[in-house]
């Protein structure tokens, strides 16, 4: 049994049709899980169904050996999940520590080791805590949306699309970070457009074809298949 | 001397007064400014929810009076503030609970939530008429002058007294310290950032796992606050009549719109602007320049731009110009 499952998960927005079939995802502690696939394969909307913003018609979720299906996405907050969405992430009004803060929002212990970690792994925040966040540079700001979920203290961490946006060497510097944060033996599943990059840091990947599952294996064996490579990562 | 003279009739009649009635508009658009930026529509029953909160303040004012209850030389309203404060937020939170709530679960636009809080603006009118009648109420007790136009002069030695009265220096006070305890509020305490955050970016504040209605619950509540304050420092100021608090709206939102809506710093900038803008325009200005000037250029006329009778059409005015110019307001809109 895998930490994080989302089992045969198929499901769509509220009154549209299913737009992921019988769709399996799993990650462990301290693993990365990532999920690839062409446009509008279903991507966002697989990793958002483990989140619980859809209501799934069939199939489950489970953390930990707990079924999750029926929670909302706040009650999963609580579970240990932690969700970074794509776009509008941070909190622009609000200063960089506010942010932070803000993430902590749920917990009544001590927060302030995990900042320290926070400002450890992005010191760049550390430095700029006191500006607002929507004043930083797109690369920054990502920084600071991860910084964010981690301050819940979370088993799992959700991204969205992390790299969407940012220059190379951003991508290079905050893969580097996730595959820190992942080594503290918190599971990691993202969904990412940079299938190639993505893949080599990956323990286990996930290609979806119109909302199922095509190729399911390691990060590395789905490198080396020449049919993925030719089908989804330009050769 | 004259020059001294002509700054006294100033202060008399633009300054004084403007700063009263700019602390009165400020905290009636902190609660304009407070439900859009949270709950995300124009609340326009927010001039009755003032009105209320003053009528709860008179009904306890007459309470205590009976009792023979008294703080002089500072009105006996002032303490009545307190219970009124409880009853206009038990009142709003029956609102929000019985009708906003039903068209929060349901997403509505803020479109039909304007629709809705004019429903609830019409019933709160009725309510207030029904329970304290339409008539003029005169709140003020205890000395009502903090410095009489007399006292001045004969202390200075000018010709032109400045008049102060306790109601506006109280107004004033009041108006500095809610405003004081609301940024502290907003800045330092985690329940006012979760609410900043909500304000910001609803969906990342449920990701945060900020609960959305306890932040609209502590909303209302601060609206019921500031709504109560400034609606009973109004009739203090000048004197309690029902309707006065819906021509009030035109002011209180242009005074919102002008700071931005959703910012409270805009807010106070709105307010004071839109209060000294009413009183410069629609002030006769023949004594002041009357003393400035050598007596062959003194004015026949009035020197009044408008009758005091269109003093509303100023706020009207500004409202369209900055809608034209500068839609977002002065400090951009739409964050708190």
């Amino acid at each position: 049994m895998t930490y994080l499952t989302g089992a045969n998960m198929t499901g769509g927005y509220t009154t549209g049709s299913d737009i992921i079939k019988d769709c399996s995802i799993e990650v462990d502690l301290g693993e990365i899980a990532v999920v690839v696939g062409p446009n509008g394969a279903g991507k966002s909307t697989a990793m958002k169904a483990i989140f619980g913003m859809l209501n799934l018609r069939e199939g489950s979720v489970s953390i930990d050996g707990k079924d999750i299906t029926k929670l909302s996405p706040p009650a999963r907050v609580r579970e240990g999940m932690a969700f970074v969405p794509q776009t509008e992430n941070v909190f622009t009004s609000m200063s960089v520590l506010d942010n932070l803060i803000m993430g902590a929002f749920v917990r009544d212990d001590d927060y302030s080791q995990t900042l320290e970690k926070v400002f450890e792994l992005f010191p760049i925040l550390a430095e700029k805590q006191k500006q607002p966040a929507g004043e930083l540079s797109g690369g920054q700001r990502q920084q600071v949306a991860v910084g964010r979920a981690l301050m819940t203290n979370p088993t799992l961490l959700m991204l969205d699309e992390p790299t969407a946006g940012v220059s190379p060497i951003v991508m290079d510097e905050l893969f580097d970070r996730i595959i820190e944060i992942a080594r503290s033996g918190i599971a990691i599943l993202m969904v990412e457009q940079n299938a190639k990059q993505a893949l080599n840091i990956a323990d286990k990947g996930f290609v979806l074809v119109q909302g199922a599952n095509r190729y399911t294996d390691t990060g590395e064996a789905l490198m080396a298949n020449p049919d993925v490579r030719k089908a989804f990562l330009g050769g | 001397m004259e020059f001294l003279n002509a700054m006294a009739i100033l202060a008399n009649y633009v300054i004084v007064p403007g700063l009263a009635y700019g602390s009165q508009l400020a905290l009636g658009a902190l609660g304009v400014t407070l439900v859009y930026g949270v709950l995300r529509f124009s609340n326009f029953a927010h001039g009755e929810t003032m009105s209320m909160g003053a009528m709860f303040a008179i009904l306890f004012l007459w309470l205590f009076k009976s009792m023979g209850v008294s703080i002089a030389p500072l009105p006996t309203v002032l303490l009545a503030l307190v219970p009124a404060i409880i009853c206009a937020a038990v009142y709003i939170l029956i609102t929000d609970r019985v009708v906003y709530r039903f068209y929060r679960i349901q997403k509505a636009v803020p479109t039909i939530l304007v629709v809705v809080s004019t429903g609830i603006m019409f019933v709160t009118n009725g309510l207030i008429r029904f329970v304290i009648g339409p008539d003029d109420r005169s709140i003020g007790d205890g000395a009502r002058f903090v410095m009489k136009a007399r006292e001045f002069k004969n202390w200075t030695g000018l010709d032109v007294g400045i008049a102060i009265k306790t109601s506006q220096v109280i107004t004033v006070i009041t108006a500095v310290v809610l405003v004081v305890a609301l940024f502290w509020f907003l800045e330092k305490t985690k329940t006012g950032k979760s609410m900043r955050a909500y304000a910001d970016n609803e969906n990342l504040a449920l990701l945060s796992g900020i609960d959305p209605e306890k932040v609209v619950r502590i909303t209302w509540l601060l609206v019921a606050v500031l709504a109560t304050v400034a609606g009973t420092l109004y009739g203090l100021d000048k004197s309690y009549k029902p309707f006065t608090f819906l021509q009030l709206l035109l002011p209180i939102f242009a005074s919102a719109i002008i700071g931005g809506i959703g910012s409270p710093l805009g807010a106070i900038v709105g307010g004071f602007i839109v209060a000294f803008s009413e009183i410069l325009i629609t002030f006769a200005f023949k004594g002041f320049f009357t003393r400035l000037v050598p007596d062959d250029f003194a004015p026949e006329g009035l020197v009044q731009l408008l009758s005091t009778d269109y003093k509303f059409a100023v706020s009207f005015a500004i409202l369209v110009i900055v809608l034209i110019i500068m839609p977002t307001g002065i400090f951009k809109g739409r964050t708190l």
